[in-house]
Parts: structure tokens; C-alpha cells; sequence
């Protein structure tokens, strides 16, 4: 059992590390080279050129693709432990749909032009609502799979309503806008959305925090884990709630960004022997550390006026990783 | 410790799964619970286990209702191993043998010494301290059913209600699992376990009950509710001369 603890302690500190690692690789690689000492000029105020892209562009985008990444990566921890599967993600409870929904109807009535923060407030607004529906649909004694089956179908009306508003789009730039908004990017990070969407996202990880004890117990099945003590009403509204912000928060900003909250879990279950509640912490890192590690790829692959959108380049990752995942699970092969 | 049940009844969808369950027992026994498929041992088991409130009458231990007690000091007094026990995850088995040790936790808090060798007495009891570090999806079922009854134990209960824990265990292991049961008991455990292997029950339970529609037909030693009359109104089956005891030992 010491040694256990030693190593989850251990895998910690070297996601941090990594985390870390890859922060400094994000701040100083792109098409402008900065060094430290515009770091330092950026922190004291300097208004030169490189102290300005450093602080208004670089270290506001790095740090918000580490608050998204940490909540898609705890999110997508705590969902997969909650339903028992591995398959699961924010996308099974509609949360992200639901999101992506608010922010399309924001851009569409025009709401999006009245203020930076309409958009992402719209999109944590919707995704509020979605999960709300959710439970009120799934009822108060829902069992894991009826929850599914109905954020499934929440999904799918947000993303049908989603394309109904891009079918009605008035003209091809307002479809174009939403449709690239939909593709997940934090090129337009700045410290307003970081603002915006740290307290939501710090908010729904520490709801999510909440729940290690519950979801080891929870592997048992639902009946083992009632006869142990577990609520699981309560568990079930600390999940979803706790995803809406983790994850809302996130997508209201930065778009939708798939694969994350599947993939890092899932490659990081085996190194916590498997256990789900010690599994959330390392996937918040790992999360962290794959948002900031595609979003440079993004940087350092775009053109001039090409830009390579955040959600377009972690599908391509993600998708054959899911592929080669249902393939490696007992039992489901393809 | 007693449990104490009267005039209980229970219904699933307007369907009566038991009706008029009535049966008091006390620490030290070895109870088992007797009957074809869907003669609602289960259900009693749930229900026991606080997990299916009565629709009527009264489940209480020691006077308090089952359903008043809080979740934490009913799962401290109550282990319950639900039939077809499985892991989502192939954590080591020490890890699912310390699940049974959640309801004595302080929040936030890691097992403690005590919570250790209570793991460790659990693992010993069911003879699987050589698999503590063994992945769950690489035992056998054997194996498995024996890592869920010691994350029962590890719970050290005053009450363990069991489903079928023999269900796909070899003779030897049916012996074992017994044996177990039995030592359970007389620590002072109350144990209710519901099985199918009519020998074994004739020879390790103090008191059957034998059910069948939801009710309890007969609640006497094994000689008397599995007599060879029980046998054949109950199960539809010829069991000339009554239900003998195995006749199975273990090997020393």
C-alpha cells in the first residue's frame, strides 16, 4: 500500500514537471522568439514589443490551455470512473454539445458582437441548462446507463440545434465564424477569457475532487457501493454538475476540443494501478500538458493566414487513438 | 445485535416480491436463505442490507428502523456482497479487499494501521494473502469470488448478508467458503447467505428459511425445512430420504 502511494506521489511530480516543461516550451517557441528576459520585462510592465506579445498573447493562451486541459483531463477521469467505463467523456452527458450550442446561438442572434464575455457566458449558460435537463430527464434514481442514454440524446438535440442555426446562417461569414469557432482554438485567449473561465473550471475540479473515495467504491457496482455508505444522488449531482463547470467553463472559451478528456485517463489508469479516485489528479496534469503541447503544435504548424484549429489537430490525434482503444478492450474487439 | 423483521412486504412495479416476511435472529447465527429462482432471497438480502425500504411493515436493528440509520453507520454494520460481484477496474486485489474498509474512513483521510490489518485479516481469512498484489482481471472466478467475500469480511460487520458466494466455486472452495462463514459467526457475526447447494446448507446453517412466491415457508434447522416433503412442494423435485449433509471435508 506505501508503495502505491510512493508512486502515484511520484507519477504527480513528474506530470508537474512536465506541465511545467511543456508551459516554458509554449511561452518561449512560436514565430517570434522570446527569451527570459521578456518574460521578466512582461512581468514588470514593460511595454516593448516582446514584453508585450509575451504578456497579452503568449502567457494568457498558455495559461488558459492549461486550465482547459486540466479541466477536460479531471473530467473525463471522473466521468469514465463514475460510469465505469472507458469509453466515457464529457461528450456522454452532452456537456460540451450543450456548450457549443449557447456560444452558435450567441454568434448567430448577434448577442456574441454586444461584449467579449456574452459568447462564453451563453455557453456555460446552455451547458448549466443541458445538464439540468439531463437530470430532470434521467429522474432522481437513475441508473449509469439510463444517464448516459439521456446525455446522449441531450447531445444530439444540441448538436442538431447547433447545425439547424448554421443551416439558418444569414451569410457564409457568419456560417464560417461559427464553424471555425466550433473547430476549438485558443488563439484568441487573452486575459479576459482567462479571467472568465479560471474561477468556472477551478470550480468544477474542486466538486470533482470530491468524488475519489466514491468512484473506488463505485467499481464494486452500484448495489456494493450503496451497502458501503456511497450516496450516490449526491454523487451523481457532485459529477455532472462539477463536469458542466469543469468542462462548460472550459468550451465557453476555447471551443470544442475532443479526444482529451478520452485519451489521458485512459493512457494514465494503468500507472495509478487502476484506480479511479487516484486517477483525477494525474489526468487534471496530463490533460494540462496535451492542450499545451497540441496547441504549440497548432502555432508552429500554421501558415500565414492558415491558422490549424486546437479541436481539428487533438481529433486527428485522438481518433485513431480511440480506434486502436476499442480494439485493445477484452472482449470488443472490432 | 439483532434484526428483527415483521409483517414485511415489498413490490416491485405493483408486483409483490415479498409479502408478510416476518423473523428475528441474533449475532452468532449462521442463517441461510433457501428457495428457487425468484422466491425473492435476493430481494430479502436488499432488503436487509438497507438497500430496498419495506413498502410495509418493519426491518429494525436493535430496535432502530434500517432505513433511519445513517448511510456511514449502516455500511459500518452492514456488509453486504451483491451475487455476480465484479471490478470495473483490475485494480490489485488489496485495493478491492480496502474498499470494504470506505464506511470506517474519516473523510479525506487514508486507511489507517487498524484499517491495514483489517485488509490484511481479511485477505488471510479468505485465503488469498498470496494475491494481494495480483491484478482482479487476471484471477480466476474462483479467485474473484474469494477477493469480494474478503472485502465483505474486511468490513468486520456485525450483520454479513452474502447472495450466492458459492455460485461457480468447486467443491473445495464451496467447503471454504463455508468455513469462513461459519468462523464469521462464531466471532458473534450475524450471517444470512442465500444459496442453492442444499448439502452445504444442511450442513453449515443453524436455521433455514425456506422461500418460495416472496414468502417464507418454513424457518426451522436444516433436518426440518429441507425434509423431503419441503423438497417436493418447494422445488418441484424427488429427494428420497431428505437433504443429507455433504459429506465433503476439507484436507488438513
Amino acid at each position: 500500500m506505501g508503495a502505491a502511494l510512493m508512486k502515484t506521489l511520484h507519477l504527480n511530480l513528474l506530470l508537474a514537471a512536465g506541465l511545467l516543461a511543456s508551459l516554458v516550451a509554449s511561452l518561449f517557441l512560436g514565430d517570434a522568439r522570446l527569451t527570459l528576459g521578456s518574460l521578466g520585462d512582461a512581468l514588470a510592465g514593460s511595454d516593448d514589443l516582446p514584453a508585450l506579445l509575451m504578456r497579452e498573447l503568449r502567457l494568457p493562451r498558455a495559461l488558459l490551455g492549461l486550465v482547459v486541459g486540466a479541466g477536460l483531463g479531471g473530467a473525463g477521469a471522473v466521468l469514465q470512473g463514475f460510469f465505469r467505463n472507458p469509453l466515457a467523456d464529457p461528450g456522454v452527458i452532452g456537456v460540451s454539445a450543450s456548450a457549443g450550442l449557447g456560444a452558435v446561438a450567441a454568434m448567430y442572434f448577434g448577442a456574441a458582437a454586444l461584449g467579449v464575455l456574452v459568447l462564453p457566458f451563453a455557453a456555460v449558460g446552455a451547458a448549466g441548462l443541458g445538464v439540468t435537463s439531463l437530470l430532470l430527464l434521467a429522474g432522481p434514481r437513475a441508473s449509469a446507463t439510463t444517464l448516459i442514454l439521456a446525455g446522449v440524446a441531450i447531445g444530439s438535440i444540441a448538436t442538431a440545434l447547433t447545425a439547424l442555426l448554421m443551416n439558418l446562417a444569414p451569410n457564409p461569414w457568419a456560417l464560417a465564424e461559427i464553424a471555425y469557432w466550433l473547430m476549438g482554438s485558443l488563439q484568441d485567449a487573452s486575459w479576459t477569457e482567462l479571467r472568465f473561465a479560471a474561477p468556472i473550471v477551478a470550480a468544477g475540479l474542486t466538486l470533482l475532487a470530491l468524488t475519489p473515495r466514491a468512484l473506488d467504491a463505485l467499481s464494486l457496482g452500484e448495489e456494493s457501493a450503496r451497502s458501503l455508505g456511497i450516496d450516490l444522488a449526491r454523487l451523481r449531482l457532485i459529477v455532472i454538475g462539477g463536469t458542466a463547470l469543469a468542462v462548460g467553463g472550459g468550451v465557453a472559451v476555447a471551443g470544442a476540443i475532443g479526444f482529451v478528456g478520452l485519451v489521458v485517463p485512459h493512457l494514465l489508469r494503468p500507472l495509478v494501478g487502476h484506480r479511479p479516485g487516484a486517477l483525477i489528479l494525474p489526468s487534471m496534469l496530463g490533460g494540462a500538458i496535451l492542450i499545451e503541447l497540441a496547441d504549440l503544435a497548432t502555432r508552429l504548424a500554421s501558415g500565414p493566414g492558415m491558422p490549424l484549429y486546437l479541436g481539428v489537430l487533438t481529433a486527428l490525434i485522438g481518433a485513431p487513438f480511440f480506434l486502436w482503444l476499442v480494439r485493445t478492450l477484452p472482449g470488443r474487439a472490432v | 445485535m439483532r434484526l428483527h423483521l415483521s409483517r414485511v412486504g415489498f413490490g416491485y412495479h405493483g408486483r409483490a416480491a415479498l409479502s408478510e416476511i416476518g423473523f428475528e435472529a441474533v449475532g452468532g447465527e449462521l442463517i441461510a436463505l433457501v428457495g428457487p429462482n425468484g422466491a425473492g432471497k435476493s430481494s430479502l438480502l436488499r432488503l436487509c442490507a438497507g438497500l430496498l425500504e419495506p413498502g410495509i411493515g418493519q426491518a429494525a436493528l436493535d430496535g432502530t428502523a434500517l432505513s433511519s440509520l445513517p448511510a456511514q453507520q449502516r455500511a459500518r454494520r452492514i456488509a453486504y456482497l451483491p451475487p455476480d460481484g465484479v471490478s470495473a477496474w483490475p485494480m490489485p486485489v488489496r485495493r478491492i479487499v480496502a474498499l470494504g474498509r470506505v464506511p470506517h474512513l474519516k473523510p479525506l483521510r487514508r486507511l489507517s494501521a487498524e484499517d491495514e490489518v483489517a485488509v490484511d485479516l481479511a485477505l488471510a481469512k479468505a485465503g488469498i494473502a498470496g494475491l494481494a498484489g495480483r491484478p482482479f482481471d487476471q484471477l480466476s472466478s474462483g479467485e474473484r469470488a474469494r477477493a469480494l467475500l474478503a472485502r465483505a469480511l474486511a468490513t468486520q460487520a456485525d450483520l454479513i448478508l452474502l447472495d450466492e458466494p458459492t455460485a461457480a466455486l468447486d467443491p473445495r472452495h464451496q467447503l471454504g467458503v463455508m468455513e469462513i462463514l461459519r468462523a464469521e459467526a462464531e466471532r458473534g457475526a450475524l450471517v444470512i447467505v442465500a444459496a442453492h447447494a442444499l448439502d452445504l446448507v444442511a450442513r453449515y446453517a443453524d436455521r433455514v428459511l425456506l422461500m418460495q412466491g416472496g414468502r417464507i415457508l418454513a424457518d426451522a434447522p436444516p433436518a426440518e425445512s429441507l425434509s423431503q416433503a419441503r423438497i417436493a412442494e418447494v422445488f418441484d423435485v424427488v429427494a428420497p430420504g431428505g437433504i443429507t449433509p455433504t459429506p465433503l471435508r476439507l484436507t488438513d
